[in-house]
């Protein structure tokens, strides 16, 4: 039976920065929601999720003996740390962004 | 054979304490500081221009903690923290070991400071254009070089190894190449090495920081949290772990989470010493507080190196006032527009203003997230290259003190000079790069 959680009950997430591009990386704690959050958690939904936020491209790498997605955003962080007026111009606090989106698991 | 590495700073604020408990009670062959951040170096320069130290300011504090348990247990020394001088830095190094008593072999490296390669022509990618058609004028230009010269100079017995911009897993694969004979076109074996690196870097993000979330995601003893260490075996996999009684903890997921951090494709990640992919990476518990990393494997390394160029970014100007209680988040919406309108209307000020609402939507604002606060903040930001708009918006907001909405309390503000970087890149033969002995 499908069931709709927000992410951050079934995975973890990190976020780094390299100039204006932010990289979330999500990891799935337990190995049978893997496909299912590969199914709800396309690059597609990541970017319509925050438009005005992540301007660029979303690419997304899969790491699946691992059980991971990463999300490489291009004009991702306003800027980045050298133009950037965000208080978090590193877009750490980002992760939690994607944490709370929801997803439907089998 | 195994080589244990420890992290001794991850950054240039880190904590001196943890990498002194690693240096009494690790065992270590090599103690290893990352300290250089994109800025960090170009404010180095800055600082140094204006007559100041150039290297990192936490160096004295920390060889000062460190280097005598260093000398009694063997464990020699490698860090970026020489940053926009590492002559400099050698030289306090050398200072502080007579000061206490040490004879220690003290190592610089040079080249990584290519100023002199960039020109009007030079091509800034993410720009689009050149150094001439960005209008400013570079400050610093760095490369980012790799473990060669490092592993060069521990072959020739440097207890203390002082870099400025090399690559800061290459800061731990130096000790690993030098340990075992590794080839320079040993692709695999690099990438394995440059995995430690990467897991090592950022010290406590591999033991329980950056990670914690409450009810989901607890970890025990934040406030000691303990610095990394890798045992390394010949093969290039890895055990990393860390000391027993300190805080934190090593698992399969806190590894997890930093093989990622700051990686586009884990396929191809770039050093200046291999091309390494680590989707092949296992990782496996093998013990408390253990886990095994093994499997990376890598291509050529690339035939140019990544250089950052810093630039004059002016001044960025922040300033805060609050307001709490019934109707807070009103009274701070009609403060942020009062600031908009004088700024852009009545000074003509034609820049980017940003207005957060701290504690409705800050961090998160632009991707539209908010939420409900009776206590809440405004903040203004601006950046200028003209100090007179950073200081005129503090002023509009510290008036508001009389002038704005009822109830507002606790003006904040500050102007900061900024340093910012493009990255452009040098082809290797134009980057020579070799080690020099420091006088004793």
């Amino acid at each position: 039976m499908t069931r709709r959680v927000p992410l951050r009950d079934i995975a973890s997430a990190r976020a780094g920065d390299k100039g204006d591009t932010s990289n979330i990386a999500v990891w799935v704690y337990d190995p049978a929601h893997y496909p299912s959050v590969c199914r709800a958690l396309t690059a597609e939904r990541v970017k319509a999720a925050y438009p005005d936020l992540f301007r660029g491209t979303v690419t997304r790498y899969e790491l699946p003996g691992l059980h991971g997605l990463n999300f490489v955003i291009t004009r991702g962080l306003e800027g980045g740390v050298n133009a950037s007026l965000n208080l978090d111009s590193h877009g750490k606090s980002f992760s939690f962004l994607i944490l709370a989106l929801e997803v439907d698991i089998d | 054979m195994m080589v244990r590495i420890g992290c001794g700073s991850g950054g240039a604020p880190d904590r001196v304490a943890p990498a002194e408990d690693l240096a009494r009670d690790g065992a270590l062959d090599f103690l290893c500081f990352e300290s250089l951040a994109e800025r960090t170096l170009a404010q180095g320069h800055v600082e140094r221009r204006a007559g100041r130290v150039g290297f990192s300011p936490k160096l004295e504090a920390r060889f000062r903690a460190v280097l005598p348990h260093c000398a009694r247990n063997g464990t020699r020394v490698l860090t970026n923290m020489g940053g926009a001088d590492p002559k400099g830095a050698g030289r306090l190094t050398a200072h502080l070991a007579r000061e206490l008593g040490l004879s220690l072999k003290i190592a610089v490296i040079e080249g990584d400071d290519v100023l002199p390669l960039i020109g009007p022509d030079t091509e800034l990618p993410e720009t689009g254009g050149t150094v001439a058609s960005f209008g400013r004028a570079p400050i610093a230009a760095n490369a980012y070089i790799g473990h060669e010269a490092m592993a060069e100079a521990l072959a020739g017995g440097a207890d203390v190894v002082i870099a400025g911009r090399v690559s800061d897993s290459s800061l731990f694969l130096a000790p690993i190449a030098h340990a075992f004979g590794v080839a320079a076109n040993d692709w695999s074996l690099l990438a394995r090495g440059a995995l430690v690196g990467h897991l090592l870097e950022c010290s406590t993000q591999v033991t329980g920081g950056y990670f914690a979330d409450p009810g989901y995601k607890d970890v025990p003893g934040l406030d000691n949290l303990g610095y990394p260490l890798a045992e390394v075996a010949s093969d290039g996999s890895a055990v990393i772990t860390k000391l027993d009684g300190t805080g934190g903890f090593v698992t399969a997921l806190t590894v997890k989470e930093q093989l990622l951090y700051e990686i586009h494709d884990p396929a191809a990640y770039l050093t200046p010493d291999v091309s390494a992919d680590f989707t092949t990476v296992t990782i496996d518990e093998v013990g408390r507080d253990r886990v095994r990393v093994s499997g990376a494997t890598g291509r050529k390394r690339p035939d140019r190196l990544k250089v950052l160029v810093a630039f004059d970014g002016g001044f960025l100007a922040e300033g805060e006032i609050g307001y709490a209680g019934p109707g807070a988040s009103d009274r701070a919406r009609l403060a942020a527009d009062i600031v908009r309108r004088r700024m852009m209307q009545r000074h003509g000020f034609n820049g980017e203003l940003r207005l957060d609402l701290i504690g409705v939507a800050s961090l998160h604002a632009s991707a539209g997230r908010v939420s409900h606060s009776q206590d809440v903040r405004l903040r203004g930001a601006l950046r200028s290259m003209d100090r007179r708009w950073a200081e005129l918006l503090l002023e509009e907001i510290e008036s508001l003190w009389m002038g704005g909405p009822a109830g507002g309390g606790g003006f904040r503000g500050r102007i900061t000079p900024s340093v910012i970087t493009q990255p452009t890149f040098a082809d290797r033969t134009d980057v020579p790069c070799s080690f020099s002995w420091v006088a004793s």
